[in-house]
């Protein structure tokens, strides 16, 4: 069985407490806050104004540039404010606040449930489609979808991967949306390969995982799906990782940035994003609710939720029972990528595939101690890096030498930190020296430009 | 014996040998250096802090002595005195430069500023900062965990204990800004240095709005105005909904410090004026601090 070659670690899953919850769709939101940044790129334009009505779907932020995406309203309603609200992470951002006035869709959007699987659209319309829709990568990443299928000259995608790995501990959202929305899903990905021109695509699904490998592989052959493959991948974290599942799918590997996963002919696109293509391109319907997956095991009741983006986090948790006893810590996304939250009237945002809730003593860290150079952290680093070396280098604030050493390649996605037997916070360091090298070679590239 | 006697001739005859050799290298390879160089190194403070923009007090002096026009070059720690000698030796013109302190603007102590969340995580500002605010609701106040006590090589900054926040000792601070550069959160300021270590300065950086600067810390600037309404100096301007006082208008009367409201407006080394002052006998110019 396929999987990355280097490093990688393997944390228990934890997938138990909701896997075997189905998808419930859950009563509109009052109130939602609707950030003018969820994706990578350049914050959205807001283009309402205070007291306009709006109704669902309607766009309410406008994409500026390319890397940008756009941003609609999940409800219908009044606009009550533009401002900025505090996120999860208690940071102020500019958000646009809509008080809910019954349910009004937009008339373009197709609201019926039957799968419409036929679509003769070209490349060129379907990309337009998913851009108009404001769909980005739904597994946490959040990067525009339609700037991943805009080719660059000069390059030819071969295959499609979809990423259906759901390697971070405690999240099942990918898991019910391919277990309950297998069609669907289907659908978008041939809609994927009909926008870059490929005949094939491999879903990487992980092992521990069985029934989602059954029930796809079942519905490819019921419906005959027709250049698609289910690849079951052993369990090993962080195969979601972009490059990790290339090289875990195909075996090659992607040369350091900037060379993108398109150097080596491949997309790679989310599950769940696959679903939002279908979505937008067969049903108009533009990226206005997610699956959020709320697990732990100390809340009342775990669930995965069809959620309107926007929703506040608080009210998730009501439904969820509400916040166990003590002290918890909540994250959004899982424990290893997750970022903690500390405000839960933040909104969910369309980044957010779940909130994983830890008591104080799950989430406690060990004492830091002094690095005994056992090189365990080189050895989990699945990016060939040297996380001792890059932590400490930004301690030091030597961040010409951490450039050298390569530290933008870091993924962060936490394995060294996780591995260390003297609980050395390693990524809470190198994600510093990664941020200032990166303003670095930035600033470095304007200066060359003028 | 013989062997005694034959190493340290051995080796006597070779140091003399190779000291000969040194001697000639030396003098054929001499580089050609200002012999005032090291004159005007001596006179700097020798800290090597990095405060005038140079890696240390050595290339500062080779600038100093190199350059034809030194009104450009300042060395924070030495001050306007040393920099007005080292000028003097040198034949140049000194840079006219007031003495300067480093001032932390954020009066949010554990009191005041309550703790939101709590935090067991790296203890660095920077680290927090990649996170999110801190373990207040505020994001724009003193996270508390000293990237800038580390910074300062002066010994200048500490941390209150009790109160959560940095202290600046003003005799100590040579104002090299190391503590500005270090403060993710860009508390830090350079202002100028009054007589005494007497100051009055905003301690907030919160441009959020009142009622959300109330919520989340009873020491905070909400953007009121009453301080430049009151200030006869002009030297007080509000910008998103934050006041700052400009130094070097600021002629430290105190009036906007019994106007401020959540007491934002901090004194340092002075009184503050009685609650009702008598303006009508006081004329400006003694209001005014020598």
């Amino acid at each position: 069985m396929n999987t990355f070659p280097i490093g990688g670690i393997h944390p228990s899953d934890n997938k138990e407490w909701s896997k075997d919850k189905a998808i419930e769709v859950i009563e509109l939101p009052n109130e939602v806050l609707i950030p003018m940044i969820q994706h990578i790129g350049a914050p959205a334009t807001p283009i309402v104004q205070k007291g306009d009505r709006v109704l669902t779907g309607q766009l309410i932020g406008q994409a500026t540039g390319f890397v940008s995406a756009n941003i609609h309203s999940p409800i219908s309603g009044t606009v009550t404010a533009i401002d900025a609200y505090p996120n999860g992470q208690g940071q102020r951002r500019i958000m646009i606040a809509i008080k809910r006035e019954g349910d009004e869709w937009l008339e373009s959007i197709d609201r019926s449930t039957e799968l419409k699987r036929e679509c003769n659209l070209s490349s060129k319309e379907i990309i337009e489609k998913v851009k108009d829709a404001g769909i980005v990568g739904l597994g946490g990443a959040q990067f525009p979808t339609h700037v991943k299928l805009s080719i660059p000259d000069g390059q030819k995608a071969e295959m499609l991967i979809v990423n259906g790995v759901e390697c971070e501990p405690y999240l099942t959202s990918d898991y019910r949306n391919m277990l309950e929305r297998a069609e669907m899903m289907l659908t978008g990905v041939e809609i994927l390969m009909r926008a870059l021109n490929v005949e094939r695509a491999v879903i990487g699904v992980e092992n521990n995982k069985p029934d989602a490998i059954a029930h796809l592989e079942e519905v490819i052959a019921r419906d005959n799906y027709r250049g698609i493959e289910v690849m079951p991948l052993k369990m090993r974290y962080p195969q979601g990782g972009e490059k990790q599942l290339i090289a875990a799918v195909t075996g090659r590997q992607v040369a350091p940035p900037p060379a993108l996963p398109i150097s080596e002919g491949v997309v790679v696109s989310n599950v769940s994003t696959a679903i939002a293509v279908y979505e937008a391109v067969q049903k108009n319907k533009p990226l206005i609710e997610r699956v959020v997956t709320i697990t732990g095991k100390h809340l009342g009741s775990t669930h995965n939720f069809l959620t309107r983006l926007g929703t506040p986090l608080n009210s998730l948790l009501d439904l969820a029972g509400g916040l166990p006893e003590g002290d918890v810590k909540l994250l959004n996304g899982g424990p290893m990528m997750g970022r903690a939250i500390v405000d839960i009237t933040g909104p969910i945002n369309k980044g957010c595939s779940g909130i994983t809730i830890l008591s104080g003593k799950e989430a406690a860290r060990g004492k830091e101690n002094v690095c005994i150079k056992c090189a365990k952290c080189v050895e989990a680093c699945p990016m060939g890096l040297e996380p001792y070396l890059l932590s400490k280098l930004a301690k030091l604030q030597k961040w010409d030498m951490a450039e050298e050493h390569n530290t933008i390649d870091c993924i962060e996605c936490g394995c060294c930190s996780y591995t260390c037997p003297s609980y050395i916070p390693l990524l809470d360091y190198i994600r510093i020296g990664k941020q200032t090298v990166m303003t670095n070679i930035r600033a470095r590239a304007t200066a060359n430009k003028k | 014996m013989n062997t005694l006697v034959l190493t340290v001739l051995t080796l006597g005859v070779l140091g003399i040998l190779l000291a000969v050799i040194l001697y000639f290298v030396a003098q054929k390879f001499h580089v050609e250096e200002d012999p005032r160089i090291d004159d005007v190194e001596k006179m700097l403070p020798g800290a090597n802090c990095g405060g005038c923009g140079f890696a240390g007090c050595r290339a500062m002096a080779d600038a100093l002595v190199t350059r034809d026009n030194i009104s450009s070059l300042f060395c924070p720690v030495a001050g306007g005195e040393t920099m007005k000698s080292i000028a003097g030796f040198l034949g140049k013109t000194a840079p006219d430069k007031e003495p300067m302190v480093a001032t932390m603007r954020c009066g949010g102590t554990c009191q005041k500023r309550p703790k939101v969340n709590h935090y067991d995580g790296t203890l660095n500002c920077a680290v927090v900062n990649t996170f999110y605010v801190g373990e207040s609701a505020c994001a724009f106040g003193c996270i508390g965990y000293g990237d800038c006590v580390d910074a300062c090589k002066f010994g200048a900054l500490h941390l209150n204990t009790e109160t959560g926040l940095v202290e600046v000792d003003p005799d100590k601070c040579t104002a090299c800004g190391a503590c500005v550069k270090a403060c993710p959160k860009g508390l830090f300021e350079l202002r100028k240095k009054w007589p005494k270590n007497r100051a009055i300065y905003v301690a907030c950086r919160s441009k959020n709005r009142g009622a959300v600067v109330m919520k989340a810390c009873k020491a905070g600037c909400i953007g009121c105005g009453k301080c430049a309404k009151v200030c006869a100096f002009d030297a007080i301007t509000i910008d998103n909904n934050l006041a700052y006082i400009d130094p070097d208008k600021c002629k430290l009367c105190r009036k906007c410090y019994n106007e401020c409201p959540t007491g934002a407006i901090r004194l340092e080394n002075m009184e503050p004026l009685a609650k009702e002052p008598k303006v009508a006998n006081t004329p400006a110019s003694d209001v005014v601090a020598k």
